[in-house]
């Protein structure tokens, strides 16, 4: 069982690597831009403040990376595997169609790791960035985004009739959130009646949750953005555990 | 039999039975895609099913291997019930099924370790490969494969977990003459070493050099089963005399000679069916006897396309 959902599982992660789309846009794309924000804010500590930009915008930058793969990667996945028959192989194979699911969420969570691994590094040895918070907190508050954006990701998998529809439905919750909840952009930057619409994005309670904890905040100090974040990963598994067709 | 009688014998296991089927019946929607179909597999033989598209063929296979649940019927694999044993059997039936993908940037030898590590008992990768040809692309992409190389793939992973029974959708659709010869001696390697197949094919050559027993399927029902040999037998005509005759009308007369049982003609060349070859000594002796001038003269046996010409009709089905 064990030995199957791991051979699954890099399976998934080495066919998600060979994608050229994916690779960029989870791994190299999110480092980018980071990039080129550092050169142009740098790293120096906001005026009255012990943090600079970089500091304060990896978060985002995470969080960018855990929409890409929750969101995009997942439905991308799915919509293939069912639109093109492939499940129908694994089917006739002695192994339970869950175990190929969650090999497929596994293969994403380690890529999403990998992305943020890559985020923390450049700020660490380009920007010297600070953490102030504690690891185990931030640990939790990453998986519990991670899982979250997962869980939204399931909802087009599951209600769209077609691949192309989830596609689109996936794509429309995709960009709103790229460009809002503060993952490409500081939300600092959007109008005022923008920044408020995009507190029901899901994606930034998530990136405020990680941005509050990485600056020396509690898990505590974040009722809402964690009660938001549970209720999504909620609906979203419950939506999918009911509706989610293979076929 | 009454229909009781008939059901408290299903109970009894039969001897060297694999597969039994009674009764299935499958609609998806108003559209009955199988209707009442029962048939039986014995140990180690070719078993095939023939029919025009949309006949039921994948239907009734995706029900005995538990892809699909039948609306009716019972259905018994190794003795496992497809429904509630479905893993059990799945690790005993191989499937290679007519529409499957993998995805495009999987290896071959990245698919066969992949599908090897589903099965308890598994046999080796290269052996697999190499007997289907596929020695030199194990470092392919799946996508960049042929439509042979992919059907061949589907094979491969059939086997790979050493199954009693093999089921095939189609072997050989697709695949080119060669492949297809392969194909069929793997086939029969497979039976040697006592393992079963059953095999669904729209190629009528291939049901009847291939199979030791054919069932013809049409509109979800099985309107034929038997050996190759003897479905021609009593359904077909045994020979078809084939005559080019450019200037003479004699057909009202090869009509009129005992064990012919029908005559037509397609421009110069004349057809006659004949009972037996006692009617073909008749027909060369009366083109003798009128010094017929001959253009062409052979016969052709009966395949089993004409029975299955003769049984689903000739009209072009979707």
């Amino acid at each position: 069982m064990l030995k199957r959902y791991s051979k699954l599982t890099r399976a998934e992660f080495i066919l998600y690597l060979r994608e050229p789309s994916g690779f960029f846009f989870t791994l190299i794309f999110p480092l980018l831009l980071m990039m080129l924000f550092g050169s142009i804010w740098g790293n120096e500590p906001f005026p009255g403040e012990n943090f600079g930009y970089i500091d304060f915008a990896v978060s985002a930058f995470i969080g960018m990376v855990i929409l890409t793969t929750g969101i995009s990667g997942l439905t991308t996945s799915i919509a293939a595997y069912r639109e093109k028959g492939i499940l129908r192989r694994f089917k006739a194979a002695p192994i339970s169609p869950l175990l190929v699911l969650m090999a497929e969420l596994s293969s994403l969570f380690v890529i999403t790791i990998m992305g943020m691994l890559l985020l923390l590094a450049a700020g660490v040895f380009v920007f010297g960035m600070h953490f102030y918070g504690s690891i185990p907190e931030v640990v939790l508050a990453f998986v519990l985004s991670t899982l979250s954006i997962s869980a939204l990701g399931f909802i087009p998998a599951s209600l769209a009739p077609t691949a192309r529809s989830g596609m689109i439905i996936s794509n429309v919750m995709y960009f709103p959130m790229l460009f809002l909840s503060g993952a490409a952009l500081p939300r600092e930057m959007l109008p005022p009646f923008l920044q408020t619409f995009s507190q029901i994005l899901p994606l930034t309670h998530a990136i405020e949750l990680l941005q509050g904890l990485w600056l020396g905040g509690h898990l505590w100090d974040y009722p809402v953005q964690i009660t938001v974040l549970c209720g999504v990963m909620v609906v979203g598994f419950v939506i999918a555990a009911k509706f989610f067709r293979w076929e | 039999m009454d229909n009781s009688a008939r059901m408290k014998d299903l109970t009894l296991p039969t001897l060297g039975t694999v597969v039994r089927v009674e009764e299935l019946r499958k609609s998806y929607g108003e559209v009955c895609a199988v209707d009442g179909i029962s048939l039986e597999v014995s140990r180690g033989e070719i078993f095939g099913i023939v029919g025009p598209n949309g006949a039921g063929k994948t239907t009734t296979m995706d029900c005995i291997v538990s892809m699909r649940r039948p609306d009716s019927g019972f259905i018994s694999v190794l003795g496992l019930d497809p429904v509630s044993q479905r893993k059990t059997l799945l690790e005993k039936v191989g499937i290679q099924q007519q529409e499957s993908e993998l995805p495009d940037r999987m290896k071959v030898r990245e698919a066969m370790e992949l599908f090897s590590c589903f099965y308890k008992n598994s046999l080796e990768a290269t052996g697999i490969l190499s007997k289907l040809g596929l020695s030199d692309k194990t470092e392919s992409f799946f996508s960049a494969l042929s439509g042979g190389q992919k059907k061949r793939l589907f094979v491969a992973l059939s086997l790979v977990g050493d199954p009693e029974i093999v089921f095939f959708d189609e072997l050989t659709s697709g695949l080119d003459p060669q492949s297809r010869r392969s194909m069929w001696d793997l086939v029969r390697g497979l039976r040697d070493d006592g393992k079963t197949v059953f095999l669904s094919t729209h190629y009528m050559d291939e049901a009847e050099k291939l199979c030791d027993r054919v069932a013809i399927i049409d509109k979800g029902r099985i309107v034929a089963l038997d050996t190759p040999d003897s479905l021609v037998r009593s359904h077909a005509f045994a020979l078809s005399v084939v005559m080019g005759i450019p200037d003479s009308f004699i057909e009202n007369e090869l009509e009129s000679i005992p064990g012919v049982l029908e005559v037509f003609r397609e421009g110069v060349k004349v057809t006659a069916r004949v009972r037996d070859s006692s009617a073909v000594v008749e027909i060369v002796k009366l083109l003798v006897d009128r010094k017929i001038e001959l253009g062409d003269f052979h016969t052709e046996k009966s395949t089993l396309e004409d029975v299955f010409l003769k049984l689903t009709g000739k009209e072009i089905r979707n």
